[in-house]
């Protein structure tokens, strides 16, 4: 074998109550070189890294680090760091009220005093050297986000890093911030550092990175030469559908006659939460999808239909007459119904009873001055636990000692109580069980066949071929196809997030 | 009667309630006579009911009225406002300002609460809209008033610490002739009955707790979260002009320099003993108007005991220590174990705190 690995992994396996987060799972980074770790949301990647980082115990298995003969037992992310393992995450973790050189050394050696001067130089020359746009001096918080997560590196690479892992460093970037992370991961890498690369972006994964690890429901799939790999096979992969299995799924399709009423209609709607103007129209009855990566946009395109995030521009049509959507309360009033991806952070007001988590946006879209009486309320709450089979000990228990299926079967419950002509299902099946999932399913197309236009997201997309009649398919924020008919294949919407032409073999 | 106990200590007001309960047993043992009410004749030659109790009941209007409020405002902005005392002198100030300015009819009167309602309403609103638009913390947005206020309230007066004096003041402040009961009780049952009914026929306590407990989910269920925090503290702007106006009349002039001091942490300490999270979301006012008389009942406890006044806040202080500690998650947790171990026989379990 190579004798340029700097780490290897062998074996890993960690048990969460209720959950195996990784099997026997392999990993081998070399020197000097950009290794992507990707898998679609609960594939392990994340356990991994935080095994590798000491933030969790391994259970069982290996880890190895080149110029250590034995095994090392990494106990604490103190450990993992006098190891030579740093870690940049997702968000900033530094402080942004410090300056860029206190920033570097915080926390580092056991002084009592600093010599600032010697600090500031010594900070200097590593800016210097890794070509970081900025002066030691400068208070972090006046940084571009590109150039703190730039410092983040820094910081990792000046405690002698020998592996670098960077989580999803580039998602709130722009395109320049994301190259000049790249020109100094170039350099790391020339200088023989290991780089484990975490993102949801493809295009960076093909851009920068030399090896592919994809890990899928805590197994290992397998580690790759990025270009052995062409994109649809690593999708496929992260998915665990073969290509030829996937042509041949059967699903169903609702037809939906071309000249039925539009519900909804935008033109270049785009909201401030980065997605860029997009074109979107539902008939009434239908049920579409948009499917995409994560991280692709297709929740921030929903959440511009509903108004959820600050609009910043576009036309709205409801009903084939112009319509102004700037807040949720204005999408309600139209007979739209949102319910959202984050349950925890966006749907449920957890300390609430399950009765006040149910009526409450009906509750509101009847008025501040006429609040239902409590036997009102109780009916509401009644009638839908028992229609959704809502597991709960009374419709008073607070809804966050539900469980997580229950929780969203109530949030559901909230939004079907409106009567909704126009309902967003953004990930209703996400977490919960398989029985659940297919009643959801089930609930969406009785939907429909009532007349009601649905919006579906899922992370899974057997069940939108199940459910939907249209999807759009989204890649890095922007619409970048719309399949429907027999074009509404596995194949066909993985050629299409991979943004490759379909390939007729 | 076991499952009525077991219902109380699951819920909210089982401190309060505990709290209260111990206060007057500690009385109890004490001296029975703290608890007598006698009837005797006031100045005025009216025929009125005195003893600790209703010293009780009638000194902690103010801080109920005020402790109302405050479990709204931190409800919804998870939050205290620091500047109710200021606030209320200047509201106090202007009160006194526009009866002064007129000669004393009941039509004055209320044009004078009037106007110290809207002043104590915009002044609170400017801490509202910190709080609201520039998300600044509560306690630091009204950290400015609390500095500023009672320096307002002496420009209101020119500096002066005007006496104003009426009949009609009197009847406000200590006893309406033919009514036995101090008037300022029956502000707050009248205040409290209209509060009780604000949250029956609105969906103010609804909203609140929405956006105490989850502003963004609160958002997309069509609440708008900013209104809702600057409705709270435009509450809290009408409670501290009441508060103020029945501490006037019942002193019968404006200290701006010592009216209601310090009664923005007694209001606090409701709302805390009450069993309402300070960290927000949901809340009972109840708990907080009887937060706000144990409070009270400490302090003529303390006092019937004899107590140097300015030792009270001592032992109010260790008091305090240990209804907060009775009510504090751990020892809460750890009670429910003994509960269900004394009346149901289940094992006790390794309590972990995390």
């Amino acid at each position: 074998m190579k004798n340029d690995i700097v780490l290897s992994m062998s074996g890993i396996c960690k048990r969460f109550p209720g959950v195996l987060a990784l099997q026997n799972v392999d990993f081998t980074l070399c020197k000097g070189e950009i290794h992507a770790l990707m898998g679609e949301n609960g594939a392990g990647k994340s356990t991994l890294v935080k095994v590798l980082t000491g933030v969790y115990q391994k259970d069982s298995g290996q880890i190895k680090l080149a110029g250590i003969d034995n095994e090392v037992a990494i106990k604490s992310p103190q450990d993992a760091q006098n190891l030579g393992i740093s870690t940049v995450y997702q968000e900033i973790t530094l402080c942004p009220n410090l300056t860029v050189a206190e920033n570097m050394f915080i926390g580092r050696g056991n002084y009592s005093f600093i010599n600032w001067r010697d600090t500031h130089k010594k900070a200097s020359d590593i800016l210097k050297k890794l070509n970081i746009p900025t002066s030691a001096t400068r208070q972090l918080g006046t940084c571009s986000l590109a150039v703190q997560q730039m410092v983040a590196v820094a910081r990792a690479v000046d405690m002698d890093c020998k592996v670098l892992i960077l989580d999803e460093p580039t998602s709130s970037l722009d395109e320049q911030e994301v190259e000049l992370l790249f020109s100094l991961m170039r350099d790391l890498k020339s200088r023989g550092v290991g780089i484990i690369f975490i993102t949801h972006f493809l295009e960076q994964v093909y851009e920068i990175c030399d090896r592919i690890t994809v890990l899928r429901n805590g197994e290992l799939v397998g580690a790759y030469n990025i270009n052995e790999l062409p994109r649809v096979e690593l999708i496929s992969k992260m998915m665990g559908k073969e290509l030829d299995d996937l042509s041949k799924l059967q699903h169903r399709k609702k037809e939906i006659p071309e000249n039925a009423p539009y519900v909804y209609e935008a033109s270049g709607l785009s909201s401030a939460e980065g997605t860029k103007p997009f074109n979107f129209e539902i008939h009434k009855g239908e049920v579409n999808g948009f499917t995409g990566l994560l991280g692709s946009g297709r929740s921030e395109s929903v959440r511009a239909i509903f108004g959820a995030d600050k609009i910043t521009g576009g036309k709205v049509k409801i009903n084939d007459r112009l319509a102004k959507i700037s807040k949720p309360k204005d999408a309600m009033k139209y007979g739209m119904g949102y319910l959202p991806e984050d349950r925890k952070q966006d749907g449920i007001i957890d300390e609430l009873s399950v009765r006040d988590n149910i009526i409450l946006a009906l509750q509101v879209m009847k008025g501040f001055f006429r609040p239902f009486s409590k036997s009102e309320a109780e009916a509401f709450a009644d009638k839908y636990i028992k229609l959704l089979g809502i597991k709960t000990a009374s419709s008073e228990t607070p809804i966050k000692s539900l469980s997580g299926g229950n929780q969203q079967k109530a949030i559901l419950a909230r939004w079907l109580l409106t009567n909704p002509q126009y309902l967003i299902l953004d990930e209703p099946t996400r977490g919960i069980d398989v029985g659940t999932k297919v009643e959801i399913q089930k609930l969406v197309l009785k939907l429909a066949e009532d007349g009601v236009s649905v919006t579906f997201i899922s992370s899974e997309i057997e069940e939108m071929l199940t459910t939907c009649s249209r999807l759009i398919v989204m890649r890095d924020r922007k619409i970048v196809g719309e399949l429907k008919g027999e074009d509404m294949t596995q194949a066909k919407i993985m050629h299409t997030i991979a943004g490759e032409a379909t390939h007729n073999d | 009667m076991i499952k009525a106990l077991k219902k109380l200590s699951n819920s909210q007001l089982a401190i309060p309630l505990f709290a209260l309960f111990l206060v007057i047993v500690f009385n109890l043992v004490r001296d029975l006579s703290f608890f007598s009410i006698s009837i005797t004749t006031n100045n005025y030659g009216n025929t009125v009911l005195s003893g600790n109790i209703i010293s009780i009941l009638n000194g902690a209007s103010e801080l109920a009225v005020l402790a109302i409020a405050m479990t709204l405002v931190t409800s919804a902005t998870k939050g205290q406002d620091i500047s109710v005392g200021a606030v209320a002198a200047i509201a106090g100030s202007v009160f006194v300002s526009v009866l002064r300015g007129n000669d004393i009819t009941l039509s004055v009167i209320l044009l004078a609460f009037v106007t110290a309602c809207i002043v104590a309403v915009l002044f609170a609103l400017f801490t509202g809209m910190m709080v609201a638009f520039f998300n600044i913390q509560p306690m630091i947005a009204s950290l400015i008033l609390f500095t500023a206020g009672r320096p307002i309230a002496y420009w209101i007066n020119g500096g002066a610490t005007p006496t104003v004096e009426s009949p009609l003041l009197g009847y406000i402040g200590s006893f309406i002739p033919g009514i036995p009961i101090p008037t300022p009780i029956l502000i707050v049952i009248v205040f409290g009955l209209l509060v009780t009914l604000a949250l029956r026929f609105t969906n103010l306590g609804l909203y609140i707790q929405s956006v105490g407990i989850n502003e963004r989910a609160a958002r997309l269920n069509g609440i708008n979260p900013m209104l809702m925090k600057l409705i709270s503290f435009m509450i809290l702007g009408v409670c501290v002009a009441i508060a103020g106006s029945i501490n006037v009349c019942r002193i019968g002039l404006i200290n701006h320099e010592t009216i209601l001091i310090d009664i923005e942490m007694d209001a606090i300490l409701a709302v805390a003993i009450g069993g309402n999270a300070l960290s927000g979301g949901k809340f009972k006012l109840s708990g907080s108007v009887i937060g706000a008389y144990i409070i009270q009942a400490l302090t003529i406890t303390l006092y019937a005991m004899k107590v140097s006044s300015t030792a009270v806040k001592a032992y109010k202080a260790i008091v305090i220590i240990a209804i907060v500690v009775i009510g504090s998650p751990v020892v809460q947790k750890y009670a429910l174990q003994l509960r269900d171990k004394l009346f149901y026989n289940k094992p006790m379990k390794i309590t972990e705190n995390n």
